[in-house]
């Protein structure tokens, strides 16, 4: 019975130690961050995925990335509002309008996917079992300091391979209080106040850089980070769907909705007379 | 022996082209017409106090960006005969006639053997109507009237801003203040130093520079 507990309470990656290997796990304090993956058998596996994948330079490449994205996180007097647009792109193709770009960590920490579809899912869900586990470890929820650290070594260790990853760690724990992190596939670390990341990031600059301010209301707060991806999704043809919207707060993130971008749009234009440039006359 | 000139400075790439910000913004009575003060080649900025426009007529000012050389060849010979046609005439052309005959050029310039390389925003008022009109046109000689307008980099940070803060009957001082705003984005999301913006607006007593200090330092949030 032991035996079969534990050939299902370990993750499918960690198969291949078996015996004393999974013995000593146990008293390792930290999992090793670098999982065994079958690499492919060239000298530079980054090249040789960037032929098969770089959709610009070929435009007949075999494999087509999921990219193109607008995410966003700021913090302010009230907290942290995290929002991000909901479509996947493969090539010219639209995907997905109804991707989760937000993964839901713990209760007080959140994460935010732009990049390769895959390579986020996959490693924020990795992110997600290693906190949990710190949890279980130590007894207390982890820091969003080092949540982000866990990802970045990890992303660092696969360096110079082809990840592609452009996420946001945000969360509000008692040590840090609200605190966001910027994380990317080149192994940078970044603690800010204000971040944009994906293919639609300078639309949403234009808009949250305009009108932010630390103490902004939580009311203006949401308005502007649901407005900056309207903004995103507008002018930004990898980015559109619906308008993922969260507030994390000192007990733990609060999520806004999944709204549709098509009617608020319309509504924008036509109750506050914003998109001036959008006509109905032909010309 | 020979002079070399640096490789970088003889490719004059898409990408320093991209550099350059052109602005145009329309109201109720003026159209205002915005271009960076700083003209590149390559690594370097050669002069900090460039003016990349040409006054076509009365009422008609034209900014350009684009291949060195192409631009000022091109927004010159525009001048001339936009001129020409007001002396022979009598009577200046329309903004909209001057668009459209700048688009002609333009489009037939990009069927020769070696076309012009130019982006451009015409703006202007037209004296008999006094409607203010702001003209998109880039170097495929697609025209497209606009309320508002950008060309390079400046699209992906302005745009976005305009969209949300733009109104056609928008007065003076509320369009230079969107304008200020578009351009403080700039200042603190471009990595590159633009040296700040030429401004002029057209107003259906011809055309003006206007005074815009943007020496303020802005920084990220």
């Amino acid at each position: 019975m032991d035996t079969l507990v534990a050939q299902y309470s370990q993750p499918m990656f960690e198969k291949e130690n078996h015996g004393e290997d999974d013995q000593m796990e146990l008293y390792q304090p930290a999992p090793s961050l670098s999982l065994k993956f079958a690499m492919p058998p060239v000298a530079q596996p980054s090249a040789w995925l960037r032929a098969a994948t770089d959709d610009h330079a070929n435009p007949n490449c075999p494999i087509k990335i999921a990219h193109g994205t607008t995410t966003l996180a700021f913090r302010f007097q009230g907290g942290i509002i995290v929002a991000t647009d909901s479509r996947a792109t493969a090539g010219n193709w639209i995907a997905s309008q109804t991707v989760k770009k937000v993964i839901e960590i713990n209760s007080c920490l959140l994460g935010t996917m732009a990049g390769g579809a895959a390579d986020c899912q996959y490693w924020l869900a990795y992110l997600g079992m290693q906190c949990r586990l710190h949890e279980l470890r130590h007894k207390r929820r982890i820091s969003v300091a080092a949540a982000s650290k866990i990802l970045a070594n990890l992303v660092y260790s696969y360096k110079g391979m082809g990840l592609s990853m452009g996420t946001m760690c945000a969360g509000v724990t008692p040590s840090e209080g609200p605190a966001l992190y910027y994380i990317d596939s080149d192994g940078t670390r970044l603690a800010g106040n204000l971040f944009c990341v994906g293919s639609g990031q300078t639309f949403a600059y234009g808009v949250l850089d305009a009108e932010y301010r630390y103490d902004l209301t939580e009311q203006e707060a949401l308005e502007l980070g649901s407005r900056s991806i309207l903004a995103a999704t507008h002018r930004d043809a990898y980015s559109g769907g619906f308008i993922n919207l969260y507030h994390v707060k000192e007990d733990g993130w609060v999520k806004h909705g999944f709204s549709d971008t098509n009617p608020i749009f319309w509504k924008t234009k036509l109750e506050k007379g914003e998109f001036s440039n959008v006509t109905s006359e032909m010309v | 022996m020979s002079f070399q000139i640096p490789l970088q400075a003889q490719l004059n790439n898409n990408h320093t082209i991209r550099k350059h910000v052109l602005l145009g913004i329309t109201g109720q009575d003026f159209t205002l017409i915005a271009a960076s003060k700083a003209a590149m080649r390559g690594a370097t900025v050669l002069k900090a106090a460039d003016d990349k426009t040409r006054q076509l007529n009365k009422h008609t000012l034209m900014a350009f960006s684009g291949e060195a050389g192409d631009t000022i060849q091109f927004a010159e010979y525009i001048q001339a005969n936009a001129q020409l046609y007001s002396m022979r005439n009598g009577i200046d052309l329309s903004p909209s006639a001057v668009a459209n005959f700048v688009r002609g050029e333009l489009a037939s310039s990009l069927r020769s053997r070696k076309p012009y390389n130019v982006n451009l925003l015409l703006g202007g008022v037209d004296p008999i109507t006094l409607k203010p009109s702001l003209y998109w046109m880039d170097y495929l000689a697609s025209l497209a009237p606009l309320p508002y307008a950008a060309h390079g980099y400046a699209q992906y940070y302005c745009l976005s801003i305009l969209d949300k803060h733009h109104h056609p009957d928008i007065n003076y001082e509320q369009g230079i203040k969107i304008l200020r705003m578009c351009t403080d984005e700039l200042k603190r999301r471009l990595p590159i130093d633009f040296k700040g913006m030429l401004v002029k607006v057209i107003t259906k007593d011809g055309i003006r520079e206007v005074d815009y200090d943007d020496s303020a330092r802005i920084d990220c949030p």
